[in-house]
């Protein structure tokens, strides 16, 4: 056991993590909420989803979908294929929970949202991932998403194209500053080149989350293929 | 405050297939590929799906949105989070004003 002065300094490092991310959420998740409105799902069962789901992209498309009475069988087949990619996800940082036990582990999980697992990653590359940093990191960010997205079906339209102010770019810039932290990293270049390559080409000839997966294979894939035994 | 049944159930079959990915890989050995390709492999996956997350929005798009996203990237190279956040979206938010 850390004693509690590491415990409060590694949970304070992870609400600072927080931040950006937390802050950067704030405008999709009204936006989420706004299209729940649309779509006639209430506040109660936008919280809700926002609650069990906790999975930005997934819940967008769900929405989009949205019918009444709900598709239960074809939303939750839609969500399985947007949200694949945790797979992956959830194989590889679970190699940086050395510190935790199955039941943080079992906690923690859940709450592998794409921004809560790149920013645990970026930190395990530096050095070792604690549970205080973890739940310091995702719980500000996954209260701040339900509650987010219940405000915005009762704002509605008020943030009708996020777009317009370069909010949608906010994810895409915390993405590209992760992907810069792991320059040094073998085979990064080629792992870059390939995932960007293959998704690129999947997402022309089929827009969707297949250009995620095929990205993801093709540059795992580029990366065994540029690993040489004995680095130095 | 109103939750219908077939929301209720169809939200349950969404968090039941996302819990199901995100502890997927629980199920894989805790010794499994810890040296050599397999290995390489896994250490790659950030960047691996972080590059795939955002390559189509920077890629196969609008000039404008390309041309952000450099102007990202060099950002990312020195600059902390905060500023390549602010930096980025200024400039996607310009170069669309600006094509109109």
């Amino acid at each position: 056991m850390s004693p509690p002065s590491d415990l409060r300094a590694e949970f304070r490092a992870g609400l600072l993590t927080a931040l950006a991310p937390t802050l950067g959420v704030i405008p999709f998740a009204l936006l989420l909420g706004a299209l729940a409105t649309d779509k006639g799902v209430s506040t109660a069962e936008t919280a809700l989803m926002s609650a069990w789901v906790f999975a930005g992209s997934a819940q967008f498309a769900a929405l989009d979908t949205w019918s009444h009475p709900a598709p239960w069988l074809a939303l939750g087949l839609l969500v399985l294929v947007v949200n694949l990619r945790h797979v992956f996800m959830s194989a590889s940082v679970l190699r940086r929970m050395e510190r935790f036990s199955l039941g943080q582990r079992l906690l923690a999980l859940p709450l592998l949202a794409d921004e809560i697992w790149a920013f645990s990653e970026a930190r395990a590359a530096r050095q070792p991932l604690t549970p205080a940093f973890f739940f310091g990191l995702a719980l500000p960010f996954y209260l701040t998403w339900i509650l987010s997205c219940a405000a915005g079906t009762l704002l509605g339209a008020l943030l009708r194209d996020p777009r317009a102010y370069g909010f949608d770019f906010a994810f895409i810039a915390i993405f590209v500053f992760l992907i810069l932290g792991f320059r040094k990293q073998g085979g990064f270049l080629a792992t870059l080149a390939a995932s960007a390559a293959a998704a690129t080409v999947i997402h022309v000839v089929w827009p969707g989350p297949a250009s995620i997966i095929a990205g993801t294979l093709a540059g795992i894939l580029a990366a065994a293929a540029a690993h040489r035994e004995d680095p130095r | 405050m109103n939750v219908s049944p077939d929301a209720l159930l169809a939200i349950a079959a969404m968090a039941l297939v996302t819990l199901a990915t995100r502890l997927a890989g629980l199920f894989v050995p805790a010794n499994f590929a810890r040296t050599g390709r397999l290995a390489a492999a896994f250490a790659a996956m950030p960047v691996a799906v972080l590059t795939a997350l955002i390559a189509p929005a920077l890629l196969a798009s609008a000039w404008t949105d390309a041309a952000a996203g450099a102007l990202t990237i060099l950002a990312a190279w020195r600059l902390p989070l905060p500023l390549v956040v602010g930096i980025g979206a200024a400039a996607a938010a310009g170069l669309r004003a600006l094509a109109g």
